[in-house]
């Protein structure tokens, strides 16, 4: 099997199967599928999350939040909270003892508490903090808090209406300038070439209007941490995050502390998906900490977990693409709508993605798309990962099997054609300087063999006794034994960006170290990257043995003593903390070799003066193998240790009327292929299989990488027919639960078989490509396409609800017109 | 919150006497949701957890009673749903299937049909199929014990017919004495809350067909003009003795029957326009479960449908 690293644009990469391992200078190394440290203790329930955080001498917090979206705060009245025997502290705005009162991921427009105004369902109000939770929450019931109840704002037009109530009045922010309506928190257009001549030369034009739900990260650690007094004015926060330095640069201005009189801990986080960027308890729990004097510990319920942070963007989105008669396209519109909420949190950046990836992973000449966030009174929305090629993704797949059928064209042989590859041009005109295999990975996923069609499907004999109910549509809840059933298949393809964007300073950091420990040598490895489930602790364990020829690593705890790693999102993990701590590992080894050649080159042997001397199982060999002298013996009682900023290339922004511009980092591609029975009696759906190829670079752990791409390709089916928080017309939250707010489990979950492709990216650390992120894009529509085709609807929004598959004697309401 | 924790069934009925305020609880899987959750703050826990006879499943033998020519299982008001599933199936396949629908394995082993009648809830998984059943439910207080009919037993959301110095000591279902069937929708496969649900139980020594709805009114109801409606076509046609197929327009009214005997409303779950119409749906399907069998003259009547739980 060639090495992929020396085809970059070999037409078909290798096949990688789970247990693939490379050459390495050890054990573990790159390319090995290592075990995750953190595997076996998660699964036997023994890991420590931050909501098993414990001080004897706690207090516990709570957060008053507002029973409406939109209203004024004419008075808050504390005094019968802080009556309660047990109640150590009652916070509210005019408690905040800093200048700065309000945080946010780009924009600052959060309130920590809110001072005469909330704008939606669930923001913070006030705080408690008591003996014990329940006394908490009990006072919290007591504060007396006269809301006025204000219109509210839901949706674009209401948002831009002459008359609209401005949500945020007197914006200063860095897009305040350019948005048409104050409501509008960031537009960004991107057009290339002539799309009105091109329409006129089209042979055939589809247009669609498409709407995506309001997804969430749905991660099963609800937020939580805990804040420690140090006693001389600072404090030790202990929290499950996504980046820690982010939630630094947010705590210290509110708390009116330096940076450093804070010290952040990660702790265990149970899953992210994006939902643990912006702020959560950190603040609060530290304001509580600071006036008790005692730690105070935060831990949301599942309910307030929902409120708690910010969810997928819900977008509505107006496609049109036309194509020549070969299927060419000819250009492209598109329309892109995004429900931000009441805060910025991240809808900048998701502008910025859903605008330049909108266009898809092919090459249209002619482009006009428009892309905005809305303030609304709807819950806050920002990362989530997909971050808005998501939505748009959704828009363009369901886009391109019009066009095939308008074309009467195969749905592959269409995309096919237009597939961009390595050298094509993006809507923005970046080049696409790396494999952008689109084309390779529909044939690997089309030409598997199809599931074997099952017995219902053919109407043939059922036993008398009916097929278990578990492999059908409605599962257990035994509602066919066949009847109705019809199989579907759709594909999909989407593309990702990777690391952050549009000239974002995207650095990571990486401190390394390498002493005798016990007579072994021993690496160190100290970062602050959340480790949320993403395999980071294992992926840099591997690294450090690959690049230094030593077995034992230690992963230090994630903190704020060192640099920060930038956030655990953007599937830049691996790439970019992965990337600096290699690149501080080279330097590692450079130092290594320089101190064995001063230790035991003196002697004038030549091979001390080879060249290529490296570090290899424990010891420093020469470019031949020769085994010189042991690491162990080379250290001695010296440590050698480095600490170093690592970046990728430059990124720049995009221009504000063209969106020209090298905006991105890194591409990434997914395909996948669904097989799905739907029973069109009831409108129910049983995905049997949802195979996805997706070009990795190089997969650093296989094991790691299949089970990323598994759980983002469940979690895009989630979005496809069940996920959803359903947002009221007073703009409340109606379903703040795991009983409404639905996730796929096992029995909803397909066999998905995964085809790594290892086209290596030159300008990446081992040429590989971030992961995790593409796969939860094409998933959706491919599954909504497989929909399609049994049901023959048109299918415009998702999820996909039973209500949407049968027809009613009193129809639905709720879909956009089909057009 | 008081915790009462009885030692034997007299000192539970006392309590219950002496504490009308106190809510009853034995698998937690509801009262524990919903005091966590701040739904519900009860002065008091009345806890039955421990109480043998509520652990009890017995079978009483046929007596002179029509309603239940093969006798009645007299299930304890705490016999978890898992042993519902493994233990009852041919007894009582019906009220099996609807338990084995029931959330999680983890939540099977704890939750009780008791339970479901307790809380009343409309989309409780049981009710349908005690209705189509028949089934009744045993009330004890310090008074004396009381024998209600499930048909009168639902009085509104999360109401039902208990007096507050009741206790459910069981409810006594008729053993099967032909096919029964149950479905449910819900939006995913497993571990999901009816949207809505039917349960359907033939009884053809009585000749007579039994229809349980849930979650598409405020309380779970009987489809009482969709039974006599498909009795009488069975009647007429001698079906039941020479066993022949069901016309399909009689089986197509038949489910708008059922289907009219709901009154569903819209909520975050599904539409009332939905519910009406998979009520129907399921309705079709599962007379015709269940008549397939009958005409297969299966004579044992468990249920069908694959593996005994998952």
């Amino acid at each position: 099997m060639p090495d992929a690293r020396e085809l970059p644009d070999a037409p078909a990469g290798p096949v990688i199967p789970a247990d693939h391992t490379r050459r390495v200078p050890v054990d573990g190394g790159v390319g090995a599928s290592t075990r995750r440290p953190d595997g076996v203790p998660k699964v036997t329930g023994d890991f420590a999350y931050a909501s098993d955080l414990w001080h004897e001498s706690m207090l516990w917090g709570h957060t008053l939040r507002s029973p409406h979206a939109h209203a004024a705060i004419r008075a808050v009245d504390v005094s019968a909270a802080l009556a309660v025997p047990g109640v150590h502290a009652v916070l509210t705005h005019d408690d905040l003892p800093a200048e700065e009162k309000h945080h946010g991921l780009e924009i600052r427009d959060t309130p920590v508490l809110a001072r005469d105004r909330v704008r939606y369902h669930g923001e913070p109000v006030a705080l408690v903090a008591a003996d014990h939770p329940e006394i908490a929450r009990r006072a919290a019931d007591l504060v007396r808090v006269d809301y006025e109840e204000l219109p509210v704002v839901v949706d674009e037009a209401g948002a831009t209406a002459p008359d609209a109530p401005v949500l945020h009045p007197g914006r200063t922010d860095r897009h305040a300038a350019h948005v048409p309506h104050p409501n509008i928190v960031h537009r960004q257009p991107v057009v290339r070439g002539d799309v009105a001549a091109a329409r006129a030369r089209a042979a055939v034009i589809v247009t669609g209007e498409y709407e995506v739900g309001m997804q969430d990260q749905a991660f099963l650690g609800p937020e939580s941490g805990m804040a420690v007094p140090d006693g001389e004015g600072g404090v030790d926060l202990y929290v499950a995050t996504q980046w820690l330095h982010a939630d630094l640069w947010q705590i210290a201005p509110v708390l009116g502390l330096p940076e450093d009189r804070i010290r952040m801990t990660l702790s265990g986080v149970g899953g992210a998906f994006g939902g643990r960027e912006d702020l959560s308890m950190q603040i609060h729990a530290c304001l509580l900490a600071l006036r008790t004097g005692r730690p105070v510990k935060m831990v949301y319920d599942r309910t307030e977990s929902f409120f708690g942070h910010v969810h997928r963007h819900p977008a509505r989105l107006r496609y049109e693409h036309g194509a020549d008669r070969d299927g060419r396209l000819t250009h492209l519109t598109a329309r892109i709508v995004l429900d931000g909420g009441a805060y910025a949190s991240s809808s900048p950046a998701v502008v910025g993605n859903a605008a330049s990836l909108g266009a898809g992973p092919y090459e249209v000449p002619n482009v006009d798309i428009e892309a905005l966030a809305l303030y609304t009174n709807n819950p806050p929305c920002g990362a989530m990962r997909g971050f808005g090629a998501v939505q748009a993704c959704f828009a363009y797949e369901s886009q391109m099997d019009k066009l095939a059928a308008a074309l009467g064209m195969d749905p592959v042989e269409l995309r096919r054609r237009n597939a961009m590859s390595k050298g094509s041009l993006m809507p923005t005109e970046q080049v696409v300087d790396s494999a952008a295999p689109v084309a390779e990975l529909l044939e690997r996923v089309r030409r598997r063999p199809l599931p074997p069609e099952r017995p219902w499907e053919s109407g043939g004999p059922r036993g008398a006794a009916g097929p278990d109910p578990r492999e059908l549509p409605g599962g257990l809840s035994n509602t066919t034994r066949g009847e109705d059933v019809v199989r579907g298949v759709g594909y999909a393809v989407g593309i990702k960006n990777v690391g952050f964007s549009e000239g974002f300073d995207d650095y990571s950091t990486a401190r390394v170290g390498l002493r005798v420990v016990g007579g072994e040598p021993v690496v160190s490895v100290h970062t602050a990257m959340a480790e949320v489930g993403q395999g980071g602790v294992t992926v840099h364990g591997q690294i450090a043995r690959t690049e230094l020829g030593v077995e034992r690593v230690v992963i230090r705890p994630a903190d704020t003593r060192v640099g920060s790693a930038g956030s655990t999102s953007a599937s830049r993990q691996t790439y970019v903390t992965g990337g600096a701590v290699r690149n501080a590992c080279v330097l590692v080894r450079g130092r290594l070799i320089e101190l064995a050649r001063r230790r035991f080159g003196g002697n004038g042997d030549p091979v001390w003066s080879d060249p290529d001397l490296r570090p290899f199982d424990g010891a420093i060999v020469t470019a031949t193998g020769e085994r010189l002298v042991g690491i162990a013996e080379v250290l001695g009682g010296e440590t050698i240790e480095i600490e170093r900023r690592w970046r990728h290339r430059p990124t720049e922004p995009f221009d504000i009327r063209t969106g020209r511009g090298n905006g991105h980092v890194q591409y990434s591609f997914a395909a996948h292929r669904a097989v799905v029975e739907v029973d069109t009696g009831l409108g129910l759906v049983k995905v049997v299989e949802l195979a996805c190829a997706q070009d990795v670079g190089r997969a650093l752990n296989p094991l790691s990488v299949v089970g990323q791409i598994q759980g983002g390709t469940v979690q895009g089916l989630g979005l496809a027919v069940m996920e959803e928080i359903l947002v009221g017309a007073d703009a409340r939250v109606r379903n703040a639960s795991f009983t409404d707010y639905l996730i796929p489990t096992v029995l909803d979950t397909p066999t998905i078989p995964v085809e790594l492709l290892e086209l290596a990216d030159e300008h990446a650390p081992y040429g590989l490509r971030g992961v995790g992120e593409a796969p939860t894009l094409s998933s959706t529509p491919a599954v909504v396409a497989a929909i399609r085709q049994a049901t023959g609807r048109a299918l415009h929004r998702v999820p996909v609800r039973p209500e949407h598959l049968v027809d009613l004697a009193v129809p639905d309401t709720g879909l956009p017109t089909p057009d | 919150m008081d915790f009462l924790r009885p030692g034997d069934w007299r000192e539970a009925l006392a309590l219950r006497a002496e504490r009308p305020g106190a809510l009853p609880i034995a698998g937690g899987t509801d009262v524990m949701v919903e005091i966590n959750h701040g739904g519900r703050r009860p002065e008091a826990l009345l806890d039955l957890s421990a109480l043998a006879e509520l652990h009890a499943l017995e079978h009483e033998p046929a007596g002179e009673d029509p309603a239940a020519p093969a006798g009645r299982v007299r299930l304890g008001a705490a016999v978890p749903y898992s042993r519902v599933v493994t233990e009852l199936g041919a007894e009582l396949p019906g009220l099996a299937l609807a338990a084995r629908t029931v959330g999680s394995p983890q939540i099977r082993n704890r939750g009780s049909v008791g339970g479901n009648l307790g809380a009343a809830s409309p989309a409780g998984d049981c009710h349908p199929a005690l209705l189509a059943s028949g089934a009744e439910i045993e009330a004890v207080s310090v008074r004396g014990t009381r024998h209600i009919p499930v048909d009168d037993f639902y009085l509104g959301v999360k109401r039902n017919a208990l007096a507050p110095d009741e206790l459910i000591r069981s409810v006594r279902v008729p053993r099967a004495t032909g096919p029964q069937q149950f479905s449910k929708v819900g939006p995913r496969n497993a571990m999901v809350i009816a949207v809505c649900a039917v349960a359907v139980a033939l009884h053809p020594g009585r000749g007579r067909v039994g229809v349980g709805i849930g979650s598409a009114a405020p309380t779970p109801v009987r489809a009482r003009e969709a039974e006599e409606y498909i009795a009488g076509v069975l009647a007429d046609g001698d079906l039941w003795e020479r066993r022949d197929p069901i016309p399909p327009a009689a089986a197509r009214r038949f489910a708008e029957l059922v289907a009219a005997a709901c009154s569903p409303i819209d909520d975050v779950r599904g539409t009332a326009a939905y519910r009406r119409h998979a009520v129907a749906v399921m309705a079709r399907r599962t007379l015709g479960w269940c008549w397939e069998a009958h005409r297969a003259g299966a004579s044992d009547p468990r249920p069908e449908g694959g593996a005994p739980c998952a």
